[in-house]
């Protein structure tokens, strides 16, 4: 792996809310390396999209990173001034939502608002800025760049607002895109699209994604290692095709198995019995407890990551190790 | 086998209403939007007894629209939804619907749910109405058909803000079931849904359909889970069906390229360690609804698309035992 480009240690980032603290992220840890695409994967509420939220320091009250550190290419992000993180912001790192059509200014054409996002960081002509549009247009898929730069939002179908939001973030070619579930409100084939897109612009400008998504198969064709959440927490992590072919934590197996798409039709699910846990009332010990088929008493004292190899776990019971053929 | 929803050339057109104004305004080139959406395009199609059909399309395709015809939320303009002979609607002039024999669960259960009403309220309200159960009898009544779903009695008295989107959905299935239907339409039931608990939806479809021995439309754009549940699927594409046959026929060898192209879409889980997969994605966008291609209206995103695919539009025609695609130029294997 090349030199380490993003370092998550410990990450805390609470919400204060009336009804208590709400723990969203809870000591989170992990490398990116310079290029590589890691997976994000949880369900709702498991903090992975809080995560990048807190990454990118676009956390806001009531939510606050209460503990542990970011840092990006050696420079700490937790607690930096907002102007410093304000020059980062677009340039260095930058982020896609999963809506794009919330996240795209509605009354400013895509011209102007790429304008803005380059003349943010340096000094730039229009006419220059504009090229420079139309490369990065251009490079992300949408036909007739010259043209299409003077539309505003509302002229473009959801496939191709994503793909302007994809190229606001690639104009200033960061060093890490954050993407949250950005293929989640497309449809299958433009999702496709898309994911076929991402995977070699990351490769052609050597970004280096965190692609956060509830979806294994998604993940599994895009991103090279894997991490799992759960209720705030890193459960399992490891190489993708390692993880899915044989998962340690029953959770990630639990999970697995729910796929219809790994079942015969017709058949019943394997389940995981229950629903995830409210952030605010975290059973003690391991949080996947109530739910889980292999949980004893061993399991209300919370189990530590423990890293092996490529590989990490959480878990007091795993499920058996692949055997080796 | 007897057929038990029978849909015959049902068309669907959104016309907008425009004042005196802006019909002016339109006769002058103003950007008044004067089209029309043919949202669902001459359909016809069948359920037999005791059927699951998927029914599977991306948005826009006119799915949801062809479901609500069924359940008879929509009139369409053209054509006809029965059940068993019975018009699903009346004829009289503003048309209403006229049977309680099919029944519908919605996609976004934090939608569907009343917010101000208690669960037994909601679940009873429809059987009260129709005269399936007392006042007085709508307590144990909804205790049933709450087991049924895997609720315990005690939600009856709870509000729908106090449950979690699984929960919730299982109480827009039992209040669907309530009302006994022979027929049920689920329009994306497990689309807004995480992953684990989207299991448990599906595994309770199947554990009701095998109880009440339900006839089921199922919606949805998710082709893993239209697979599982379904015995058969019909796929769409801007309001017309281009394909029908049995769900593991058509996904083991599809005829139309959509249906191909579409399959070839959805990610799989990858396994191997050099995860350089390549999908054939479709190229290009969906076309708009308000001006379809003319033809075969997937003719400018198929790779095999020829001079007849622009001028004609192909019908659906038997291509095997129990299947059907609406193209002319279908796939071989």
């Amino acid at each position: 792996m090349s030199a380490d480009l993003l370092q998550v240690r410990d990450l805390a980032t609470y919400f204060f809310t009336k009804g208590g603290v709400v723990k969203a992220v809870d000591g989170v840890s992990f490398d990116v390396g310079e290029g590589e695409v890691v997976g994000l994967v949880g369900e709702s509420g498991s903090g992975k999209t809080v995560t990048g939220f807190s990454i990118l320091g676009l956390v806001d009250p009531p939510g606050k990173v209460v503990a542990g550190s970011v840092k990006l290419q050696g420079k700490e992000l937790v607690g930096a001034d907002h102007a410093d993180l304000r020059r980062l912001r677009g340039r260095r790192m930058a982020m896609v939502f999963q809506d794009p059509s919330t996240t795209l200014n509605p009354v400013l054409s895509i011209g102007t608002q790429m304008r803005l996002a380059l003349q943010a960081h340096e000094r730039i002509s229009s006419t220059a800025a504009r090229d420079r549009s139309i490369a990065v247009l251009t490079v992300v898929g949408i036909p007739d760049a010259g043209r299409r730069l003077d539309a505003y939002p509302h002229q473009f179908s959801g496939g191709m607002r994503q793909r302007v939001a994809i190229a606001i973030a690639l104009l200033n070619r960061p060093a890490l895109i954050v993407c949250d579930e950005p293929t989640t409100a497309l449809d299958v084939s433009i999702q496709a699209q898309i994911l076929t897109e991402m995977r070699s612009l990351a490769r052609d400008f050597g970004t280096a994604l965190i692609w956060i998504s509830h979806d294994l198969a998604t993940v599994s064709s895009i991103a090279s290692r894997i991490l799992v959440m759960y209720a705030g927490r890193l459960i399992e992590e490891g190489p993708t095709a390692a993880v899915l072919r044989a998962p340690r934590h029953p959770y990630t197996s639990g999970l697995l198995n729910s796929l219809p798409s790994n079942a015969i039709a017709g058949r019943d699910l394997v389940q995981i019995p229950g629903s995830t846990p409210s952030l605010l009332q975290l059973p003690r010990g391991c949080a996947f407890a109530p739910r889980c088929r292999n949980a004893d008493d061993r399991c209300t004292v919370a189990p530590e990551l423990v890293r092996s190899g490529l590989r990490a776990l959480r878990c007091h019971h795993p499920m058996a190790a692949e055997v080796s053929a | 086998m007897s057929v038990l929803v029978n849909v015959e050339g049902v068309s669907q057109r959104f016309t907008p209403f425009l004042s005196i104004g802006e019909r002016i305004a339109a006769t002058f080139g103003s950007n008044v939007e004067t089209r029309t959406v043919h949202a669902v395009d001459n359909v016809s199609l069948q359920i037999v007894r005791g059927e699951v059909l998927g029914l599977v399309g991306e948005s826009g395709c006119g799915k949801s629209t062809l479901g609500r015809i069924i359940t008879g939320i929509l009139a369409p303009t053209e054509g006809c939804a029965m059940i068993e002979n019975e018009p699903v609607m009346g004829r009289a002039r503003s048309p209403i619907k006229t049977t309680t024999r099919v029944q519908m669960v919605f996609q976004d259960p934090f939608a569907s749910l009343d917010p101000r009403m208690r669960i037994g309220d909601i679940v009873a309200e429809g059987p009260i109405a129709h005269g399936f159960v007392t006042k007085a009898g709508a307590g144990a009544y909804v205790s049933t058909w709450l087991a049924a779903v895997g609720l315990s009695a005690d939600a009856s008295d709870r509000y729908p803000h106090q449950f979690s989107g699984g929960q919730r959905q299982r109480i827009a299935i039992a209040r669907a079931l309530a009302m006994k239907p022979d027929v049920l339409v689920c329009d994306e039931p497990v689309a807004s849904l995480d992953v684990s608990i989207q299991a448990q939806i599906i595994n309770l479809f199947l554990q009701l359909r095998r109880e009440f021995e339900l006839t089921m439309l199922f919606i949805s754009h998710d082709l893993g889970v239209v697979r599982h549940v379904s015995d058969r699927v019909a796929i769409m594409y801007l309001g017309r069906i281009v394909e029908t046959g049995r769900t593991a026929e058509v996904y083991a060898a599809p005829k139309h390229p959509y249906t191909r192209a579409l399959l070839d879409s959805v990610p799989k889980l990858v396994l191997e360690d050099d995860s350089l997969v390549t999908f054939r994605a479709i190229k290009g966008e969906l076309p708009s609804p308000l001006s379809p291609p003319s033809g075969c209206h997937f003719h400018l995103r198929c790779p095999k698309a020829a001079a007849r695919c622009l001028a004609d539009v192909p019908r659906l025609a038997a291509t095997g035992a129990e299947r059907q695609a609406a193209c002319h130029f279908p796939l071989e294997y």
